[in-house]
């Protein structure tokens, strides 16, 4: 059974269709990435999954469960966990006070320290930084952050929104990396990227998504070969 | 000891209990001293200041839970006071003619009628947070200026209701004899106020509510709870993420904030020369709260401690001024937000500020040390 599997998924913006019908399954252990151009429905998707945005047709099922209907805080409870665009971290508290945000949902403070230990040690940088305001951070700094929190709350399903966005590259190549090792550590990912070029590198299997509708699909290392997608978005020739 | 020990703390049933008794003592003690050395220091005029200013805390310090803490905009702070006045008024008038025959104070300090004031102000701040759950209920969806105005309404409403209440009944055999039907007009007494309530409030309670309400309020903060409102402040929709029902979070805080608020309106109601009124839920009263959560800073207790303190004395320092009183007040406002406009203490507390030496032991490192 898949992880996650979405049948013919449908969202507006009021008159706006942003998605026309999408399908997509998301298997235990894969990375898979959803990669296209801006305004393709890639944020979209991931706002659907974790409740923010309501569906006008199609069913979500996490775990063979429906979700489609319930509300964020639900989803997010079940460790479905989206770290949004734009990080979303919490300016004006602590980095370390953020972390134990990750952890709200839980109640095993014996895990829960497990977990922050892991955690700190995937993000060193993250470790220096424990008391000082999460806002002050560059923008490197708070998407760890924003990732390390997000494991804290052992996600089942890790939805990651543009992590690179903004970021050197540098600082791209490092939370990559991190990525890849979360997944190693048995979490499975779905992350949404623009940089396909990256993305296609770590991830198993891809979606591209095109104007509310998936275009292409399969393993990462195939698309990242294919002539089309080259031409679309790897800046080939 | 490492960064992970930091973030849970080991516990000790034994040694918390009494740490977390401690504070309330502390507090209470100092309303002790207060009750018994500052009247015979400073006088009348000067110990009623401090009961003002005390209440003001009070509602600065539970108002600071929605608009600072949980980033909400509310401005009817006072509607919930003043249905703890009234709750709490009525109950120990009433009991009290019924009880001993007279509505004016009865036994000394401690004694049998303080309880009872104390009882009756618990019950306004219950009635109160009641008023929240039904305010705070259909406001969730709401957020910014409309949530302001939907508060800004719920205190209008309230005054106007207050104003066609009946009069106050304040013969006790009369009272006694009464069929129901007289008691459905809620004699209150209507727009002139609620004359006679017997005036219990004293420097000692006021404080030692003060001090459960910062106590309270600090620890919430410090709290996973607390830290939750703080989330919503800050991005609701990572907060949502994080898995925090950030409705529930909202309709929490206003239940609370508006608990306490009832309190600080049952001490108001039970101090001498006060004569509770309808116009005390409208929004003039309201707002003067808002501006002691906007000048202290978004979240801070001590800053909007500081500023409660501030804005209550500010009025009487300037009496000499008489009718530009007011002028001067708003300029002065007005100057306050230019030169600080993340209020007093921003969002922090006033201990943020002292050197680190100050803050821990010589012996003892601080956690932030030890993380280290």
């Amino acid at each position: 059974m898949a992880l996650l599997d979405i049948e013919n998924l449908s969202v507006s913006y009021g008159s706006i269709r942003a998605l026309r019908g999408i399908s997509l399954k998301v298997e235990p252990g894969e990375i898979v990435t959803l990669i296209g151009g801006n305004g393709a429905g890639k944020s979209t998707t991931l706002r659907t999954i974790s409740g923010l945005l309501s569906p006008q047709e199609g069913q979500i099922l996490f775990e063979g469960k429906p979700i489609a209907s319930k509300s964020p805080h639900a989803i997010a409870a079940n460790r479905l966990i989206h770290v949004p665009e734009g990080r979303g971290i919490f300016a004006n508290l602590t980095v370390e006070e953020n972390l134990r945000l990750g952890a709200y949902c839980r109640k095993d403070t014996h895990e829960i320290r497990q977990d922050y230990e892991h955690a700190l040690e995937l993000f060193p940088r993250v470790k220096e930084r424990l008391w000082q305001l999460a806002g002050t951070l560059s923008g490197g700094e708070q998407q760890m952050v924003a990732i390390a929190r997000a494991l804290l709350a052992r996600p089942k399903l890790l939805m990651l929104d543009e992590p690179s966005l903004g970021l050197a590259p540098q600082i791209v190549q490092l939370i990559f990396q991190v990525i890849r090792k979360i997944n190693a550590g048995g979490t499975t990912i779905l992350l949404v990227e623009q940089n396909a070029n990256l993305a296609l590198q770590v991830a198993h299997r891809a979606y591209v998504l095109e104007v509310g509708k998936i275009e292409m699909s399969g393993p990462a290392a195939e698309l990242a070969n294919s002539d089309d997608i080259r031409k679309a978005y790897l800046g080939g020739h | 000891m490492s960064a992970s020990d930091v973030l849970i703390e080991p516990t000790s049933h034994g040694v918390n209990i009494l740490k977390s008794a401690a504070p309330i003592l502390v507090g209470i003690a100092l309303a002790v001293g207060i009750q018994f050395l500052l009247p015979s220091t400073v006088g009348p005029y000067y110990s009623r200041l401090v009961i003002d200013a005390g209440i003001a805390m009070i509602l600065a310090v539970s108002l600071n839970i929605v608009n600072g803490m949980t980033g909400q905009f509310s401005i009817g702070h006072a509607g919930f006071m003043t249905i703890g006045a009234y709750t709490a008024g009525s109950i120990t008038f009433y009991s009290s003619l019924l009880i001993w025959g007279t509505a004016a104070k009865h036994g000394s300090f401690l004694g049998s009628g303080e309880w009872m004031f104390v009882i009756a102000c618990l019950c306004g701040g219950i009635t109160a947070s009641i008023a929240g759950f039904v305010v705070g209920l259909p406001s969730l969806r709401l957020r910014g200026d409309y949530l302001a105005i939907v508060t800004l309404g719920f205190g209008e409403i309230l005054r106007v209701l207050l104003q066609q209440t009946g009069k106050v009944v304040d013969n006790a055999e009369i009272v006694r004899n009464a069929p129901l039907t007289t008691f459905a007009t809620v004699p209150v007494g209507g727009a002139i106020g609620f004359d006679g309530i017997p005036k219990y409030t004293t420097l000692f309670w006021v404080y030692a509510f003060l001090a459960i309400t910062v106590i309270f309020a600090y620890r919430l903060k410090r709290s996973s709870f607390g830290r939750a409102m703080l989330s919503v402040r800050e991005d609701e929709i990572a907060a949502q993420a994080m898995g925090i029902n950030t409705s529930r979070q909202k309709l929490l805080a206003f239940i609370t904030a508006a608990f306490f608020a009832g309190v600080g309106g049952g001490l108001l109601a039970h101090e001498s020369g006060v004569i509770i009124s309808p116009k005390d839920a409208g929004f003039q009263r309201s707002f003067d709260y808002v501006i002691m959560t906007v000048l202290g800073g978004r979240g801070s207790i001590t800053g909007v401690m500081l500023a409660a303190i501030l804005l209550s004395g500010l009025p009487e320092v300037l009496r000499d001024f008489e009718r530009y009183r007011i002028i001067i007040y708003a300029a002065l406002l007005i100057f306050m937000m230019l030169s600080r406009p993340q209020g007093l203490f921003g969002i922090h507390e006033i201990w943020d500020f002292f050197p680190r030496s100050w803050k821990t032991l010589p012996w003892k490192k601080s956690p932030r040390e030890e993380a280290q």
